[in-house]
């Protein structure tokens, strides 16, 4: 195999980490007997390291509209390794991927996480995945409606997008009529949010020592969830249920200290089934996300849906165009600040992809959001580049506006931004 | 050339509904027409049942400038018989895209069907396969220039012989039947031994030569299946080239359906 990287280990080295494998497998309990039953096993490992280092600079166009908050710039480096093992041909692998950021100014957003610390086996018809992991649910751009099993790392960046790792035993089944999905999540993951000096927050900080939880067990509520994936000719489709702690948490002023009042966090139990829905027809792709949550506070429906068109080769060039369009929907409709509710309650996003297909991988993306409800709407600009074979720079510009006191963007109107990040990839 | 094309797709669109009374025979294929495809066939037909194989890729891409950039791939393919074979591709190389993963089902005359699976985000996405005359990775070899030769996404017309580099070859004209294709057509060296392709020249949608694909090292694996460990493809309009570098053939490897759906798509390596 001249894709794994044997080499980089001395045989000294090798045998440590054979050990550790070992161990890691036997731990884990898994004594499957294909698994672990041939001296040959251990000859076959393979080795892989990779990952990423990255260095990011934000600037703020106005100053801090809270005082204690930083106030233009803000740096942060982080870290990112992947280390991989498998045996018996990639039927059985570990995966170790720590996530470590060093921010200069939010101490929360200096924080490290196990993205992931797995092993799965997989056979012909079934796979079992064991230990922590991200699993990403959904079909839609702007806002990821169904994706549940993870808890986002909200200091990370303002898309909610990164994940952080979730504890899981994931049962996979192929089937003719789709592939099933048991998992059972021990150990819930409480979210992240900015700190006293971090931007992108509202006007008080969420207080991370001062959670409650529904559920007597609290975080170490048993979530489970049963998920069905198919796809049918042109049409992927899925459908789940989840029961467990709400990944969302209610957010109320806390009493405990009246001068510097902070946030709450009080996460319920809930019970969410999602459906999601994509129809790949030429060149137009159809989403749709749909969710109805119940909680012992409230019951509601949220959908998500659009399309993406995309336009091949546009000005006679290898550069291809994709539009995209999606609206959000909740049930509860437009609420108060703080108050419970979505922020996306009925809103319009359009977008622009530009893939310029060049050997260094060129890309821009716009988008902007428009609350139909209201006067407020949001504007993205990213773009990013390879240079070399091993790094990536990365330029976004995010503007937020809104006129309504209510709205949460009208917390953050003066947090428009600039990033620049440079990646190095190993 | 046009006007070829909507014919063929008219021939493939009546004959497939049979609603019409009209005799087939007033669609019949001229000789050179007859021959052409037969000699398509034919290279087909010798390269039937090697079931499933694997191999590593590597591509060379050069600029005017002699700048170079590598990716390095991972191919799994799946012999299917009655359709077009399904594949599996994964990214090595550049380092910021290893771990992506893409999973085809590719069809003779309909779309394929495809998968992306992106690391950072752990997300399957299906694409659109329409997108099949975009380059592929920044290379000068386009999706269709990669996905597997089924007989039917094509018309085919006979040219004559050819003498190539000391060894005599078949010259075809393929007309392609998609209309997404980048190509008005492709003019095709087959040898008239063994029947494999030495070389492609391709006229882009204004029919002027757009580039040219030369196939070089052809070994044989199971004492039937012939493949070229090099295939080079200049660009004759911009200047650019990519040379791909094949190595650690396997077939019959015992690969199958399981090895091709979303599940392994998300595991693969």
């Amino acid at each position: 195999m001249q894709f794994f990287s044997d080499a980089r280990l001395s045989s000294s080295t090798n045998i440590k980490l054979k050990q550790s494998v070992m161990a890691i497998a036997t731990c884990a309990g898994i004594l499957l007997s294909n698994a672990l039953s041939t001296n040959a096993m251990a000859s076959d490992i393979a080795f892989e390291a990779s990952g990423n280092i990255a260095l990011e600079q934000r600037y703020f166009f106005e100053d801090a509209l809270y005082p204690t908050q930083l106030n233009r710039s803000q740096t942060s480096l982080s870290v990112e390794p992947e280390l991989y093992w498998q045996w018996n041909n990639g039927d059985d692998s570990v995966i170790f991927t720590p996530f470590y950021r060093v921010d200069s100014q939010d101490s929360q957003r200096t924080h490290g996480d196990i993205r992931e610390l797995a092993y799965v086996h997989a056979s012909d018809d079934w796979e079992l995945r064991l230990g922590i992991r991200k699993e990403f649910w959904g079909v839609t751009e702007f806002q990821h409606l169904v994706d549940v099993i993870n808890q986002t790392d909200g200091v990370e960046d303002f898309d909610g997008e990164d994940k952080l790792g979730q504890q899981m035993v994931n049962l996979s089944m192929v089937n003719d009529w789709g592939i099933v999905d048991v998992f059972l999540l021990p150990g819930f993951r409480e979210r992240t949010y900015a700190g006293e000096e971090g931007r992108l927050r509202g006007p008080f900080v969420v207080d991370e020592d001062n959670v409650n939880y529904e559920s007597s067990a609290g975080k170490q509520h048993l979530d489970l969830a049963l998920r069905w994936a198919h796809s049918i000719g042109d049409y992927d489709l899925g459908a789940y249920w989840f029961h467990g702690t709400n990944r969302e948490a209610y957010l109320s002023p806390s009493s405990n200290n009246t001068l510097q009042p902070t946030l709450q966090q009080y996460y319920s139990q809930m019970d969410q089934l999602g459906v999601d829905v994509q129809a790949t027809l030429g060149d137009w792709l159809w989403k749709f996300e749909g969710i109805h949550r119940s909680t012992s506070l409230e019951d509601f429906w949220a959908t998500q849906a659009g399309f993406e068109y995309s336009f091949v080769g546009v000005f006679e060039s290898n550069i291809d165009l994709g539009l995209l369009m999606e609206h959000s929907w909740d049930s509860r409709g437009e609420v108060a600040l703080g108050a419970q509710g979505s922020l996306m309650q009925n809103d319009l996003f359009v977008g622009a992809r530009l893939a310029f297909n060049d050997m260094q991988s060129s890309e821009l993306l716009m988008g902007f959001g428009s609350d139909l409800d209201h006067n407020a709407f949001s504007f993205l600009i990213e773009a990013n580049r390879r240079f070399g074979d091993n790094f990536i720079v990365t330029f976004d510009v995010r503007l937020l506006q809104s006129n309504d006191e209510n709205d949460l963007l009208y917390t953050l109107s003066n947090d428009d931004h600039a990033q620049l990040s440079v990646a190095w990839y190993f | 050339m046009l006007t070829k094309k909507i014919l063929m797709s008219a021939v493939l669109a009546l004959s497939s509904l049979s609603l019409l009374s009209v005799s087939h025979d007033s669609f019949a294929l001229s000789a050179e027409e007859q021959k052409g495809l037969d000699i398509s066939l034919e290279a087909k037909k010798r390269d039937l049942g090697w079931q499933d194989s694997t191999a590593d890729m590597l591509m060379l891409l050069r600029n005017k400038q002699g700048q170079e950039s590598i990716r390095e791939i991972k191919m799994k393919s799946l012999e299917v018989l009655n359709d077009g074979d399904k594949s599996l591709t994964i990214f090595n190389k550049p380092r910021d895209v290893k771990g992506t993963a893409f999973l085809s089902f590719s069809h003779p005359v309909d779309a394929d069907d495809q998968w992306l699976f992106l690391p950072a985000l752990k997300r399957v996405k299906r694409i659109s396969s329409r997108n099949k005359s975009g380059p592929f990775m920044g290379s000068e070899f386009a999706f269709e220039d990669l996905s597997s030769f089924e007989v039917e996404k094509y018309a085919y017309k006979y040219l004559g012989v050819d003498e190539l580099n000391g060894v005599t070859n078949f010259k075809v004209e393929q007309y392609p039947v998609d209309e997404n294709s980048g190509y008005t057509r492709r003019i095709v060296w087959i040898d008239t031994k063994e029947y494999l392709v030495h070389k492609i020249d391709f006229y882009d949608r204004k029919d002027s030569l757009l580039k040219t694909l030369t196939f070089t090292d052809y070994k044989q694996y199971l004492a039937k299946h012939w493949r070229a460990d090099t295939q080079e493809m200049i660009n004759h309009q911009n200047g650019k080239s990519t040379e791909l570098k094949w190595a650690n053939y396997h077939f019959k490897t015992g690969l199958s359906d399981s090895d091709f759906n979303r599940n392994s798509l998300k595991r693969a390596r």
